[in-house]
């Protein structure tokens, strides 16, 4: 491929693969996320093939593997083009139907259609389905029409029209005015106006310049960022190149963490395209501007994330962070004005270019603009990536995305922003999401990781779970953060395992300030609040666990013990045979007893009873009563009268 | 160089843009306490004992006064009732985890903690201040020992935990340290000693104090000169400088 060498020549070759492609020709495409890989969307696309060369339709049919679609919960996706039609959690043994009665004749396989859990209807198209209706999908959209292997899929979507008006019709000073209007903010979790970034980085003192994308993307349940670059590597690409030449920058970065393997393999694959075609490297199309991509990756440190941090890993040193009284855009990587930006926030502007900043500005809250990518997991119907126009509701989320608590338990808390951020109640399920709103509630929008917990969540155990991930992530260069988590998570434990005392929480409480206001970086500043947040919403439980050494959830071990209820058991020997420590006896028509000191509390038991017995029973800050005597165990039958 | 004038605990004073607020503060003799800060070093900000706040825009925020960089016109509060409270935190932590140093016991007796409330977690020499790595990264250039391990598993140690040939037990981490806890020196020394009648560079020779050749004592190093010499001599290189800080009376703690 010839590297272009003017906007007209983009234009004109957009046009001819336009042209050569034909929008009537069936295409099978399969979403190969690295969510849909673990559910062997790979051995599914083998299958297609195999199944297509069979059927000698090689000629009629195409196939394509595709980014991750968003769906998660329901993989692996397979959308048949052009009809649309999307079929989920297929099977290998389903291609040949599909292909004999969707592809070639154009019927529905109805079973493997999406059924909404509640009404029960089926739905045909992706846009029908629930999870996809209620979303505006304007970063993420693409991922499903696109090959993230392949250029020209992006640039039949208009891709690189952004970087070519830029380029041509703008000039860097209208670029920034443009994102700052737009009112940008940074999607890596501090919100920073991006415009604001961008101009503080153009007008800082030197020559040499860095753009760097963020992509070390580590909070457990959060995984939009390594979507976005596993499926549409460009999108970001083309930000990033947008963004260097508003600033002044030649030389970029691309930040990702080793563990996203599929993500650092397209994004390599991504710039050697790019360079190929003269959207990199000198003179990018034809104009002068001269811009590489480096990829480096990370090696494994959620502390890296932070923006110093990642500077330092850059540099080639241990990911620790420095002091950032001079802001990174002035003194950053070399000590050079470096301009970070989260994936989305780079992969948001070739929108606000194409569309301007008004579109953009019409989207969104006052002062949060645009959509926002959330990775919503946990006690959720539907597990998967969102994507809502901010200041979108957390019950519309919840609830009209997410479908809702699985086996219709209680909504309990959501936990927003990754381990730094806090638990919302449900009281506050209603509140709007943006940046202010959730800095309000104590929480923090993050990355947008987004954790739903149910009823059966303990609230402490969930702060102490999220310290003890701090702790180890913690790169412990400042006191604060290493010995306060520490100590945080000490005392959180001894009130998990029923040692707390009177004073634990206002203990806690003292800690978490000063961890909050001494700490060296953003990872300790906010490594408080799911402590603080929880402690503000859920008081009365830490005082049940101080107190009366409850746990009103049930979770800790320590706090609850396993009882059968002598009066309900049947007998049924299922829980004494599935027991691993050997703690039940009992025995055919015995009631069936748990020695306590036997119990290792693993709750098998609880969850084997069967449903009409229900004859264990939880509990939790009371004693246990006692075992009924032996003679009392055995289990009379009614005599059955004969006729 | 333009001078700005910063308020600190309501005196004015006059300071060079890019001064630190320790400077400022440590000119006009006015106390603030550091452990992980000498001048030796590039600050690190890692003790965040020196911990005050500064308003700027009429906005109050906690910074640390040895890397925050005086830019415009700032008030600096050494000693309100929050900068007391969050050092005292700091000391109170610093003692769970060291509660034998002598110098965090003097700090927890300067500022009130009669009874630690928190539990000992460790109990440590190392306040893991970073002098030590700093001194070996920025003066003797040679990175012989770093932290290792993350969090609260972070020590100081030599790459794989083994003593290696960087190392040269020039001694400039022991004078730095402010608790006591790096002794390398003496064990690097004993194995030098011990390694006799083969080419080698002794610390000296490595830290190009003196010449390349073959020792003229065949390192027998209680007959060096240049040791001997150096008694009388302190000032010359780094290291020698540091020693000579250390003897009178070391500066851990701005008087």
């Amino acid at each position: 491929m010839a590297r272009l060498k003017s906007s007209a020549e983009l234009e004109a070759f957009r046009e001819a693969i336009v042209n050569q492609r034909d929008t009537d020709r069936p295409c099978v495409t399969i979403c190969s996320g690295t969510g849909c890989r673990a559910y062997a969307s790979e051995t599914l696309s083998t299958a297609f093939e195999e199944e297509i060369k069979k059927q000698g339709l090689e000629d009629k049919v195409d196939l394509k593997t595709t980014g991750c679609h968003g769906f998660c919960e329901k993989g692996p996706l397979v959308v048949i083009l052009p009809g649309e039609i999307c079929y989920v959690q297929v099977k290998p043994k389903d291609v040949a139907q599909i292909i004999s009665q969707t592809v070639v004749e154009n019927k529905i396989v109805d079973h493997l259609l999406y059924t909404d859990p509640v009404t029960g209807e089926k739905a045909v198209h992706e846009s029908e389905i629930p999870f996809y209706k209620n979303q505006t999908r304007l970063v993420f959209g693409n991922n499903s029409k696109i090959d993230p292997k392949s250029i020209d899929d992006y640039i039949v979507l208009g891709g690189y029209s952004a970087l070519s008006k830029a380029l041509f019709q703008m000039t860097p000073e209208e670029i920034i005015q443009e994102v700052k209007d737009s009112g940008l903010r940074g999607r890596g979790g501090g919100g920073f106006p991006a415009g604001r970034k961008w101009q503080e980085c153009r007008h800082a003192p030197g020559d040499i310049k860095y753009v760097i994308v963020n992509a070390d993307e580590g909070d457990p349940g959060a995984y939009m960022d390594r979507s976005l670059l596993e499926g549409n590597p460009h999108s970001v690409l083309e930000g990033l190149i947008i963004g260097a030449y508003a600033i002044g920058s030649h030389v970029g970065y691309i930040y990702v963490r080793e563990e996203y393997p599929l993500a650092v393999e397209n994004v390599f694959i991504a710039i050697r395209q790019a360079e190929d075609y003269g959207l990199l490297g000198k003179g990018i199309l034809g104009s002068g501007f001269d811009f590489t991509v480096k990829v480096h990756r990370g090696a494994g440190a959620f502390v890296s994330g932070e923006s110093s941090a990642l500077m330092t890993a850059l540099e080639g040193r241990v990911g620790e962070p420095r002091p950032k009284y001079i802001h990174t855009v002035i003194s950053g990587v070399w000590d050079r004005p470096s301009n970070l930006n989260n994936v989305e926030t780079w992969a948001n502007v070739p929108l606000i270019i194409n569309n301007g900043a008004d579109w953009y500005a019409s989207i969104g809250t006052e002062r949060s603009k645009g959509t926002k990518m959330f990775s919503l997991v946990g006690k959720v119907n539907n597990t998967g990536l969102v994507e809502v126009p901010m200041g979108t509701s957390l019950r519309d989320i919840i609830y009209n995305i997410g479908g809702g608590i699985p086996e219709g338990k209680k909504f309990k808390a959501v936990q927003t922003g990754g381990p730094s951020g806090g638990c919302i109640p449900e009281s506050l399920i209603d509140s709007p999401v943006d940046f202010d709103e959730l800095s309000k509630l104590g929480s923090m929008m993050g990355s947008g990781g987004m954790i739903v917990m149910d009823e059966d969540t303990c609230m402490v155990d969930t702060a102490r779970y999220f310290l003890d991930f701090l702790t180890d992530e913690s790169c412990g260069k400042c006191t604060p953060c290493r010995e306060g988590i520490d100590q945080m998570l000490t005392v959180l434990t001894n009130i998990t395992e029923g040692e707390g005392q009177e004073g634990d929480i206002e203990l806690l409480e003292e800690i978490a300030g000063v961890t909050r206001d001494a700490s060296l970086c953003a990872l300790g500043q906010t490594a408080a609040n799911p402590v603080l947040s929880t402690i503000r919403y859920f008081r009365e439980e830490y005082e049940a666990h101080i107190r009366e050494k409850r746990c009103p959830a049930g979770v800790c071990k320590a706090l609850i013990s396993y009882y059968i209820q002598p009066d309900r058991c049947k007998a049924c020997l299922i829980c004494l045979r599935n027991c691993p420590s050997g703690a039940i006896t009992g025995g055919k028509k015995q009631i069936h007893v748990i020695d306590q000191g036997k119990c290792i509390k693993c709750g098998i038991c609880f969850d084997v009873c069967p449903k009409h017995f229900s004859a264990i029973e939880k509990i939790s800050g009371r004693p246990v009563p006692p075992p009924p005597p032996l003679e009392a165990r055995a289990i009379r039958e009614k005599k059955r009268r004969r006729k | 160089m333009k001078e700005i004038s910063v308020e600190i605990d309501g005196r004015e004073l006059k300071a060079q843009r890019g001064m630190t607020v320790l400077e400022v503060a440590k000119e006009a003799g006015i106390k603030i306490p550091t452990l992980c800060f000498h001048k030796a070093v590039s600050p690190l900000g890692a003790c965040r004992l020196c911990t005050v706040e500064v308003i700027r825009n009429g906005r109050s925020r906690l910074v640390t006064a040895c890397t925050y960089p005086v830019e415009q016109a700032i008030v600096v509060k050494t000693d309100s009732a929050k900068v007391k409270k969050t050092r005292k935190m700091l000391i109170e932590l610093l003692l769970a985890r060291c509660p034998d140093v002598k110098i965090i016991q003097q700090l927890a007796r300067d500022y009130g903690i009669e009874k630690p409330r928190l539990k000992k977690i460790k109990d440590e020499d190392c306040i893991l201040c970073g002098l030590c790595t700093q001194v070996c990264q920025q003066r003797m250039g040679v990175s012989a020992i770093n932290f290792v391990g993350r969090g609260v598993n972070r020590k100081v140690d030599f790459p794989f935990g083994r003593m290696w040939d960087e190392c040269v037990a020039c001694g400039a981490c022991t004078y730095v340290c402010p608790t006591g806890h790096i002794q390398n020196e003496t064990h690097r020394v004993a194995q030098l000693k011990r390694q006799l009648g083969i080419h080698r560079k002794c610390r000296y020779m490595l830290m190009g104090a003196v010449s390349n050749k073959l020792c003229p004592n065949n390192y027998e190093c209680w007959r060096c000169e240049y040791e001997q010499r150096t008694e009388y001599r302190l000032g010359e290189h780094p290291v020698l400088a540091l020693k000579l800080a250390q003897r009178q009376g070391g500066q851990y703690m701005i008087k």
